[in-house]
């Protein structure tokens, strides 16, 4: 099977504290740790194990730029056949339909039976794979945990729903589907590898390459922009203990057997 | 303004909570604004659902269709095409159908798209900015909507309060003669429930509950081992169960278990909204985590910065120490 997925470069946030740069405009980013976004990263494992099952290859796709080609070269590490940065100034600044209308222009040209995203980005909205679905007239599901292959029309898969519970459905190729974290163990990468894959070519189509009118993406064809970031209130809060660590443990038990937390 | 309309979910004949903060939301996007409750399904309990609705929104719209007594997102999506006017702002809860059904509708329709709202800050004319998370929540952005051809706007469960006002007598417009027939690439088969686990920590008062701080599978025993000398459960968050390090009947949160503990533990658990979400009842929360800025201490009544891995087994040892004297 032809298998796309779209992933992202991101901040890392369980390696980041999350601050705001002087003017509030943008979060500081210079100390950031930046990652493949982590659904993604389950969505092309997911690729990858599809395909060593019944054949295939999976592409990875990002929209961005210099940057964002780490990411692409450690899921080519991964096992992915092909990356693609698909690149252009009048990119910069698109929302969440425009990233969709680029990634519209790369599958038209393509022969994918099944596209891939992660559910959401860590700065992102859980958009991007219904938009593109909903461009493409291809159907869609989100928050997908597992997929079984039942013949080359149609996929059974199922989506995590409230409590747990699972839903499955059937749903006709081709088709885009969100992935959730969890769906399966996202194999290791380490530097050997992302170091085999350093001289393979990255394609890096721009909008003129698939037929993208700058006018439909970027600055210019957004309809939702960020304002600005600010720190969220602190709601009541919490009382913070600042004492040494045995008198924050001694606190702690005492609340504790206040509050019928100790036997 | 827009005529803004509100998509109501229901399971069993009941509405669900997220109605009454969709109303909410609709009066903080427009003020005068007389919001259209938006409700799909099959059979008597639609009627039941539309009677409630009644109550509060002045216009119900029902949709009755055999095949919508699922809630399916591109069916539904189909029919709402059918009777939205050009240029509606529709609002959806941000919930496992909202993710679902909201972004592709609003390419259909057409119109600007924003997801997973808190607020509404303010709206000139056409331009609404809105509050919304980003980076699980460690921090806010102000977001700007341009409303000029409409807008489908996800809602993020619990952030908008309902207001109580006197009941309406609302009407019920029947829509569903203007649907038609619909058929859709995906089709729902079952639901499975979620197994039971060893553990049910939803019968337990004391959680000690580990979040993606505990870094490693061979450090979950440092939790239990806490969690014995307190009688108490290990519970955990999502990305615990991502990495396979607790079972899934172990999960705190709105794709997990609702507990409603008199203590919880919050160890090394940043405190995204979905995890936050299973937690009811009110504890008393005790958050222990790295990273001064995690959510989680928001909404914890005692939160103490330091690493659980070294901060647990000294608990744990204080307690035994007590226990060993008690008994003597």
């Amino acid at each position: 099977m032809e298998i796309l997925v779209c992933a992202r470069r991101v901040p890392d946030t369980s390696e980041n504290e999350i601050s705001l740069n002087s003017t509030g405009n943008d979060i500081e980013r210079d100390e950031l740790v930046y990652s493949v976004n982590e659904p993604d990263n389950y969505a092309v494992e997911e690729a990858l194990q599809i395909v060593a099952r019944g054949g295939g290859k999976v592409t990875v796709v990002t929209v961005g730029g210099e940057d964002d080609e780490e990411i692409l070269r450690r899921e080519m590490a991964m096992g992915a056949t092909h990356g693609v940065l698909i690149s252009d100034a009048a990119f910069a600044g698109s929302d969440g339909r425009g990233i969709a209308t680029i990634l519209k222009g790369f599958v038209a040209k393509g022969n994918y039976e099944l596209v891939l995203t992660g559910v959401q980005a860590e700065d992102g909205a859980a958009q991007v794979g219904g938009m593109l679905a909903a461009m493409l007239d291809y159907p869609f599901a989100s928050l997908v945990n597992s997929i079984e292959i039942l013949d080359g029309k149609k996929l059974k898969i199922s989506r995590e729903i409230e409590g747990g519970n699972r839903e499955i459905s059937e749903i006709d190729l081709p088709c885009v589907l969100s992935i959730q974290t969890g769906i399966n163990e996202p194999r290791y990468v380490g530097m050997r590898g992302i170091r085999a894959v350093a001289s393979v070519p990255i394609a890096t189509p721009d909008a003129a390459e698939l037929a993208v009118d700058p006018g439909s993406v970027g600055k210019v064809g957004a309809t939702v922009t960020r304002v600005d970031y600010f720190m969220p209130a602190l709601g009541k809060g919490a009382e913070m203990l600042s004492g040494s660590r045995e008198e924050n443990i001694d606190k702690v038990l005492e609340l504790m057997a206040a509050k019928g937390g100790l036997k | 303004m827009a005529r803004i309309f509100a998509y109501i979910g229901h399971r069993n004949g009941i509405v669900d909570d997220s109605a009454m903060e969709l109303f909410a939301a609709a009066r903080k996007i427009d003020p005068a604004a007389s919001p259209t409750a938006l409700v799909t399904g099959w059979g008597a309990s639609l009627d039941t659902i539309c009677d409630a609705l009644r109550t509060t929104f002045p216009e119900v719209w029902k949709i009755a269709s055999e095949n919508l007594a699922y809630p399916n997102a591109e069916l539904i999506r189909k029919a709402l095409m059918k009777v939205l006017p050009a240029g509606s702002i529709v609002l959806v809860p941000h919930d496992h159908f909202g993710i679902d059904l909201a972004p592709g509708l609003s390419i259909k329709l057409n119109t600007a798209f924003v997801s997973d709202i808190l607020d509404v800050t303010e709206r000139f004319g056409t331009a609404l900015t809105v509050v919304r998370q980003e980076f699980g929540g460690q921090v806010s952005a102000h977001v700007r909507c341009n409303l000029s051809s409409g807008a489908v706007i996800t809602v993020r469960p619990g952030a908008f309060k309902p207001s109580s006002s006197a009941p309406l007598a609302g009407v019920v417009v029947d829509k569903s003669s203007e649907v038609g027939p619909l058929a859709a690439g995906r089709r729902y088969l079952q639901t499975v429930v979620a197994e039971a686990g060893e553990v049910d920590i939803t019968k337990h008062n004391v959680l000690v509950s580990i979040g993606r701080g505990i870094q490693e599978k061979d450090n979950v025993g440092i939790a239990q081992e806490l969690a014995d000398v307190l009688g108490a459960a290990v519970s955990c968050s999502r990305p615990v169960v991502d990495a396979k390090w607790l079972e899934k009947s172990r999960q705190v949160g709105s794709s997990g278990k609702t507990v409603k503990p008199k203590v919880y533990l919050a160890c090394g658990i940043s405190g995204a909204f979905q995890h936050l979400a299973g937690i009811k009842g009110n504890p008393f929360i005790i958050a222990i985590n790295k990273n001064p800025k995690a959510p989680i201490f928001q909404v914890a009544d005692i939160g103490i910065v330091d690493d659980i891995l070294e901060f647990l087994p000294e608990v744990t040892n204080k307690i035994r120490e007590m226990q060993s004297i008690s008994a003597k």
